[in-house]
This record gives structure tokens, sequence and C-alpha cells, in this order.
């Protein structure tokens, strides 16, 4: 097969149902992408799963709590330098920190592919870094709910439910975060040194694709816990 | 030259998406900071959270440019899960009643305000 075809037919879907089944039919392989991205995703996809057993219990005791569900937009304003506490803008900065870190890595990818490696490497870098700067910023969260007295059994605004669903689910997306940052620079040292340079550099789009869908799980969060 | 066969895109995609996600985000924000209430409360927050949920899939994840094997497996299976909110959604109601109607809960309890 020709390059130029393979290119367009990674490119634009165009295939569409008929490929699926075509797809699905080969007696080879189902998924034209490297493996690596078809794990990336399965693994993806199961991770899912976990998020959504979480959010989906959170919804099940808030819906079946009697108990007050305390009020997120007092409970995580903050006051700068004396003024009147702000709503929720602790939060709103996070999201703006780590949907940053989602544009960093997608121009990583594709100076990736465009095998600039000294773009890639300091996109990648700077995208740890707002994550980084991101799970700092939990920290500090979890700190000054710590000092209100928000425990996993109580708080003292109202249903006990919200200490244990603030700090498990923003605990695993802290932690997937920081793991983040970890493979981040681990695969940004890699491309650095110039090892894939005869592999190609899938394997930036693949790191691309768990940065992104940390980012995606957080407008989730953002939504479901902090403005719901 | 095996780098051409990945996801290349031209970069003012992403630029633009990445604008718009700062945009959803803001108005998002803006819903909670302007005490939006209500049904319109739901609606905003949901359809703002979608837009983002879909343009980081479909754009950054390049799900919109694979091929439909791949991007009919990453979206089927989540999709079962629209009928276990339903179903946690009617069993947590139905909690929430008996716990009104045996246990002579009030449930509507106002949640205390929080001091800085």
């Amino acid at each position: 097969m020709s390059h130029s075809s393979t290119l367009a037919e990674a490119g634009n879907n165009q295939d569409g149902l008929s490929g699926l089944v075509k797809d699905w039919s080969t007696d080879k392989q189902t998924y034209h992408v490297p493996w690596g991205k078809a794990m990336m995703w399965i693994f993806l996809v199961s991770d899912t799963f976990i998020f959504s057993c979480f959010l989906v219990g959170y919804m099940t005791v808030r819906v079946s709590t009697t108990d007050p569900w305390p009020l997120a937009t007092e409970v995580f304003a903050l006051s700068f330098f004396g003024s009147d506490p702000i709503p929720l803008i602790l939060i709103a900065l996070m999201t703006f920190v780590l949907i940053t870190s989602s544009g960093t890595m997608a121009l990583a990818v594709n100076y990736g592919y465009r095998r600039d490696r000294k773009k890639t490497v300091l996109l990648m870098i700077a995208t740890a870094a707002l994550g980084a700067t991101f799970v700092g910023m939990q920290a500090f969260e979890w700190s000054k709910l710590i000092g209100y007295g928000v425990r996993p059994w109580s708080n003292p605004w109202g249903a006990p439910q919200f200490g244990s669903v603030f700090y498990m689910v923003t605990g695993f997306h802290g932690l997937h975060v920081s793991a983040g940052v970890i493979y981040l620079l681990l695969v940004a040292r890699k491309v650095w040194r110039g090892d894939y340079e005869k592999k190609g550099y899938e394997i930036v789009e693949i790191t691309g694709l768990y940065w992104h869908f940390v980012d995606l799980v957080w407008v989730f969060i953002f939504a479901f816990f902090y403005l719901l | 030259m095996s780098s051409a066969s990945g996801q290349q895109h031209p970069l003012g995609i992403y630029l633009k998406v990445w604008i718009l996600l700062f945009v959803l985000s803001l108005f998002s924000y803006m819903v909670d900071y302007l005490h939006v209430q209500g049904p319109l409360r739901w609606t905003l927050v949901l359809v703002f959270m979608a837009l983002k949920a879909g343009f980081i899939m479909a754009i950054f994840m390049h799900v919109m440019w694979e091929r439909m094997a791949l991007a009919l497996t990453i979206l089927g299976p989540p999709s079962i899960l629209l009928l276990l909110i339903l179903l946690m959604a009617i069993e947590g109601n139905y909690t929430e009643s008996a716990r009104v109607q045996y246990l002579g809960h009030d449930p509507m309890a106002t949640p205390g305000h929080v001091s800085h």
C-alpha cells in the first residue's frame, strides 16, 4: 500500500459504516493504529468506568440523603488580600490551568509528528509543569477544607457524604494528574534523547491521549461536583 | 518516514478549540458567579460540559478522524452508563422518599453557611 493512501485512510474516517464492517471482518487486525494507541484507548475506556462509578455513586448518595448538601459555591470561595470571598475562584483557576495544559499537549503531539524534537520536549515539559501546578492548587484546596473541619465522615455544614465524595473523587483525579506528570516527563526525556527517531512519534500522541483524558474527567467533576 | 501515518492536522484547529474551551469554561463559571439557579442552571452547566467534553474528544483526542471501528469501541461501551445513571437516580429517589416517609426526616433542611 502506497504511503499516501495510508494517510488518506487514516486521515478522514471516510469509510464510515462499511469501513467498520470491513475492519471487524478482517482476519488479521481490526484497529489500524499502533498497538500502543489501541491499548491506551482500552485502558482509558476502563478508567472511564472507574470514574463513572465514583460519579454515579456520588449522585446516588446525594439524591438519597435527606441532609442538606453543602453549598460548593461558598465552600470553595476564596478571598484575596482581605477582599470579599470570590465564589469558586480556585476551582475556576484550576480548570483554566488544566485546559491550558491540554492545549500545550495538543501542540506537543503536533510538533512530534513534524519531528521538531525541541518544541515537542519544551511543550511536554510545559504541560507537566502546568499539571504539577494543578496538583499544588489541589493540595492547597485540600488543606483549606481540612482546616474547615471537613472529614470523609462529617463536615460543619450538612450531609457527611460531601466530604467522602470530595476526597475520593478529587483525590483519585489528582492521583491521575500526578501519574500523568511523571509519565510526561519520562516520555519527554526519551524524545529529547532521540529514542523515537526510527520508531516515529506516535508515543507522544499516546501520552497526549492520557493527558486529555485527565482533562476530560475534570470537565465532568467540575460540572457535577462543583457547579451543580 | 513512518511519522506521516499518524494524526497530523493543521495547528490552527488546535488553537481554535483551545480558545473555545477557555470561553466555554468561562461561561460555566459565570453560571455560578451570576447565581443562575433552577432548571436553567442545570441546562447551561450540562450543555457547556457536553460541548467541552465533545471538543476535547473529537479534536484533541482525534476521535473524529479515527476509523469507525475504533471510535465505536471508545464511545459504545460507556454509553451503557446512561442506563446505570437512570437506575441509580430511581433508586436514590426511592431511598430518599422512604427516609422521609418512615424515618420522618426533613428533606427541605438548608445547609449551613460557610464563614471564611
